[in-house]
């Protein structure tokens, strides 16, 4: 873990990537430096800014409770690796 | 050395699925029983670029059902991505509600034994939910899980209650108390083998005495309400022993297995469960307002703890028989339908309780699918208190009508089961009776009360138990001492 408390190999992990050490410490350093870049922000004064959860003021988009097949003769499945009696074949998940 | 003794500490979290037509961001299909990712679409699947709209009614839904549990209501919340990987969850992230959910601090009274208590709710949320998998052989190869997308992205709300739960008995009592709640508010079917109503347990168990929680194991794949206590029993013994053995109890998730009526670990929960939730961008705030609150709150019905208080109240029944009577809002609209046709509240709720609740639960069947009226039983009823028939012949025209739905009156007619109050015919029974049994004639005679019992029994036999047995019991004392 370096000074900013950034942890290059658990981000890695948790994002499933496999990074070699190069990698590791460029990316790490590079990390940092977007950290860096972001903590501006913090410098300013937002004592008297209302919080905000969204970008643009938009508020209560809905759409009605109706139930449709959107593109009826689309086959997602043959999209997929690998398929099986209808269902997506993945890498087995629990013993 | 004396055992020591230990308090359980559960807190329980119920997903309920919101009874829309289609799922929460996409217009898919929430159908029940499709085949295999028939109900899938590119935004439910989680391809690239798509765009989330949030379904209207499954806020709608989500509200009355944090208005049902006295949550206070969150007036701008807001949707979060929760990330992690698992092949039955497209996206990578799963939108939930993480710092504002849509209520919090809500509450759920439990009846016990007479004795309320109050359970906090911590927290109400909306969620997508999951797909399903099946791994292995169960359908196909080992080494391999098969995903069906169909229930991915159907509305979900968590229910998370504090941990202020104290045995497996309360938490059965919670679990049945929450699902007639939301029954009753109709934003759920609360049907737990089609996994409508699922429910995870959080069980640590503390000596008695001591503030801090201890370890707590989480208790997954709990689907019926019979294994939510077993479960829990047995987490609540497997945890004591760990404990008097000098051990840890470790905090982990835990899967229980029906069948061996255990739990056993499924994962280790001290690694890494970094879910780095932040605010879903493609989602607008939900700001509710105090009309939309009113609004929700006046689309609310009487809800199971009103309906049975009102009960006791109006109908001067037991708390014990409203609460019976109350625990589903099918069942409340029997008995009051009944009542509309025959205003003896009791004779009413004693039928329902014990002969029709045990004839439906020999069927298996609900009071929704009762093939007997209630205008129906109200009159069966009717003719015992008329004394058009006994109480004894009204259990056999009752067995007649649950098996062929007719009406009481066609059931009596057709097997002639009319009373007989004619005292003509009686009395003619009663001197059959007499000359057939001289002697218990004669000890009734001079004093010995016990053998009416036995006098009036051979007249109800010989009458096929269609005689008056009160008219009869008279009729024998004006003959015999009068």
């Amino acid at each position: 873990m370096s000074a900013s408390g950034f942890d290059v190999q658990t981000v890695a992990f948790l994002a499933r990537l496999k990074l070699s050490l190069e990698e590791e410490d460029r990316l790490g350093r590079q990390f940092e430096q977007i950290l860096a870049h972001i903590d501006k922000l913090n410098t300013l004064d937002t004592s008297n800014v209302e919080p905000t959860s969204h970008a643009i003021p938009l508020q209560n988009v809905f759409r009605e409770d109706k139930a449709e097949t959107r593109f009826p003769d689309e086959d997602y499945l043959s999209l997929s690796p690998a398929q099986y009696k209808d269902h997506y074949e993945v890498p087995q998940i629990i013993g | 050395m004396a055992l020591m003794e230990f308090e359980t500490v559960i807190g329980l979290e119920v997903h309920a699925q919101l009874k829309t037509d289609s799922k929460i961001f996409c217009s898919c299909s929430t159908r029940f029983g499709c085949e295999p990712n028939e109900n899938t679409c590119p935004i439910c699947l989680g391809m690239p670029g798509v765009l989330p709209v949030l379904n209207k009614r499954a806020v709608e839904y989500a509200l009355k059902a944090c208005l049902a549990t006295h949550c206070e209501v969150e007036r701008t919340n807001i949707f979060d991505r929760k990330n992690y990987f698992y092949p039955d969850l497209p996206k990578g992230y799963q939108i939930s509600q993480f710092t504002l959910p849509i209520g919090r601090h809500g509450r759920i009274t439990l009846q016990g034994n007479g004795i309320p208590k109050v359970i906090g709710i911590t927290r109400i949320h909306m969620e997508e939910d999951a797909g399903k998998s099946i791994h292995g052989d169960n359908l196909g190869k080992p080494g391999k899980s098969y995903v069906d997308f169909n229930r991915t992205g159907v509305p979900l709300v968590e229910i998370v209650s504090e941990p202020e739960i104290r045995s497996a008995e309360e938490a059965r009592e919670y679990l049945m108390i929450l699902r007639s709640i939301l029954e009753y508010s109709e934003v759920s079917d609360c049907n737990m083998e089609e996994g409508s109503f699922r429910c995870d347990a959080n069980v640590s168990i503390r000596p008695v005495g001591q503030k801090e929680m201890g370890t707590r194991a989480e208790v997954k794949n709990i689907n019926s309400f019979k294994f939510v206590q077993k479960a829990i029993e047995y987490e609540v013994e497997r945890q004591s022993q760990v404990l008097r053995q000098g051990d840890q109890v470790v905090q982990e998730t835990r899967l229980y297995d029906a069948n061996r009526g255990v739990t056993f670990s499924m994962r280790s929960k001290e690694e890494a469960h970094d879910y780095r939730y932040f605010p879903e961008p493609d989602l607008a705030p939900i700001v509710i307002d105090e009309d939309w609150i009113k609004r929700a709150q006046s689309g609310l019905p009487e809800l199971p703890e009103e309906k049975r208080d009102r009960f006791v109240k109006d109908y001067g029944i037991p708390e014990y028989d409203a609460g019976v009577l109350t625990a589903s809002r099918a069942l409340a609209d029997y008995f009051e339908a009944c009542i509309r046709t025959f205003n003896e509240p009791k004779a009413i709720s004693n039928w329902i309780m014990s002969e029709l609740l045990r004839e439906l639960k020999s069927a298996n069947k609900d009071i929704s699918e009762c093939p007997v009226t209630p205008e129906n039983l109200a009159k069966l009823l009717k003719m015992v208190h008329d004394n058009t028939i006994s109480g004894k012949i009204a259990k056999t025209v009752f067995e007649d009508m649950i098996a062929s739905g007719k009406s009481p009156e066609t059931v009596v007619e057709e097997k002639n089961l009319v009373q007989i109050s004619d005292e003509g015919a009686i009395e003619t029974l009663i001197d059959d009776v007499i000359s057939a049994n001289p002697e218990q004639a004669e000890q009734y005679r001079s004093g010995k009360d016990k053998v009416i019992g036995f006098l009036v029994g051979q007249v109800m036999k010989a009458s096929k138990g269609k005689a008056n047995p009160g008219l009869v019991n008279k009729m024998f004392q004006k003959k015999l001492r009068g």
